[in-house]
């Protein structure tokens, strides 16, 4: 990007950012896996603030009942790839971002090797099972995991690093937990959606700038009836 | 008898037996059977919070403990 234009676009990010910090963020890059409700409000909040390299993926399409929340998802959107939505959204916001659009579901086959190149990996998946599968690829490859998960009003955030016992913690060993959670049952809010993906942004920029308090070993999780926030330690 | 703050998060609210803020137990009650007391399924809570930190069913309440349960959130 041209000098002036770098810093007209980024010119409400100073002085919270350094110009240093943006820098670093410019050539960040950042895999965002599944792009709903969390990881919809992920890619907006990334590409505005200036992440230069965002991989985008889903193998999802949008459908009605996407509507309540997901950010990317519009009436004139049905049976569009995700994928594709969130890389069109990036490009109108910010076309300095290279982005990479992968419309697939990850397995054991492919996980590897789709998020290898990253510097964080941001977890927005709706499935407990795949969540499992992604730590154990990032892991392989040294990635930091960044984590949200919702559930009707509520929700939760960790940092996972190479070596952390990480979901173990939260949904008990591999293997023994139910896909789903009770999200299930309570469905998910918008404006919690946005909440919980908005602290995943930010956690993600505390990750690749080093900066602030992370949550490591650390569980944050809040309830918007009840106005509770708390972080608990993990470990 | 012992008194715990007993915080129950999201679907687990409705296993709450009184409004108040306290809840009287038997000292050395054990998070496990305060869960089944409560009628509360086993497999609806998947975190256990005491005074901030993460602990097993065996754990033994304490007067004036704070005990969170949270079930499992999974959705993105």
């Amino acid at each position: 990007m041209k000098t002036s234009l770098f810093k007209e676009r980024y010119d409400r990010n100073f002085n919270t950012l350094s110009c240093e910090e943006q820098k670093k963020l410019g050539i960040s890059k950042v895999i965002i896996v599944g792009l709903g409700g969390l990881g919809g409000s992920v890619c907006e909040m990334l590409a505005r603030v200036g992440i230069g390299h965002l991989t985008l993926i889903d193998g999802d399409v949008f459908e009605p009942s996407n509507l309540n929340r997901q950010l990317l998802c519009q009436e004139n959107l049905m049976g569009f790839p995700k994928a594709q939505a969130a890389k069109d959204r990036v490009k109108a916001i910010n076309s300095e971002v290279m982005v990479i659009h992968l419309e697939e579901y990850l397995d054991e086959s492919n996980l590897y090797d789709r998020i290898k190149d990253g510097d964080v990996i941001m977890d927005c998946l709706d499935s407990i099972d795949t969540r499992f599968k992604l730590q154990t690829a990032a892991q392989n490859a040294s990635i930091p995991i960044v984590s949200g998960a919702i559930a009707g009003v509520a929700g939760q955030l960790t940092t996972i690093y190479p070596g952390d016992k990480g979901y173990e913690l939260i949904y008990g060993k591999k293997g023994g937990n139910q896909s789903k959670g009770i999200e299930t049952r309570t469905g998910n809010i918008a404006y919690c959606a946005f909440f919980v993906a908005a602290l995943q942004s930010s956690e993600c920029l505390k990750v690749l700038l080093d900066r602030g308090d992370i949550l490591r070993n650390k569980l944050l999780i809040a309830e918007l009836w009840t106005n509770t926030f708390e972080i608990m330690d993990l470990v | 008898m012992i008194k715990i703050d007993l915080q129950l998060f999201v679907t687990l609210s409705k296993y709450r037996p009184e409004k108040n803020e306290f809840l009287e137990i038997q000292e050395g009650t054990s998070v496990g059977k305060l869960i089944l007391d409560l009628g509360i399924p086993k497999d609806l809570v998947k975190l256990i919070f005491v005074n901030g930190k993460r602990q097993k069913t065996t754990y033994q309440l304490k007067n004036n403990d704070r005990l969170g349960l949270f079930p499992p959130v999974g959705g993105g």
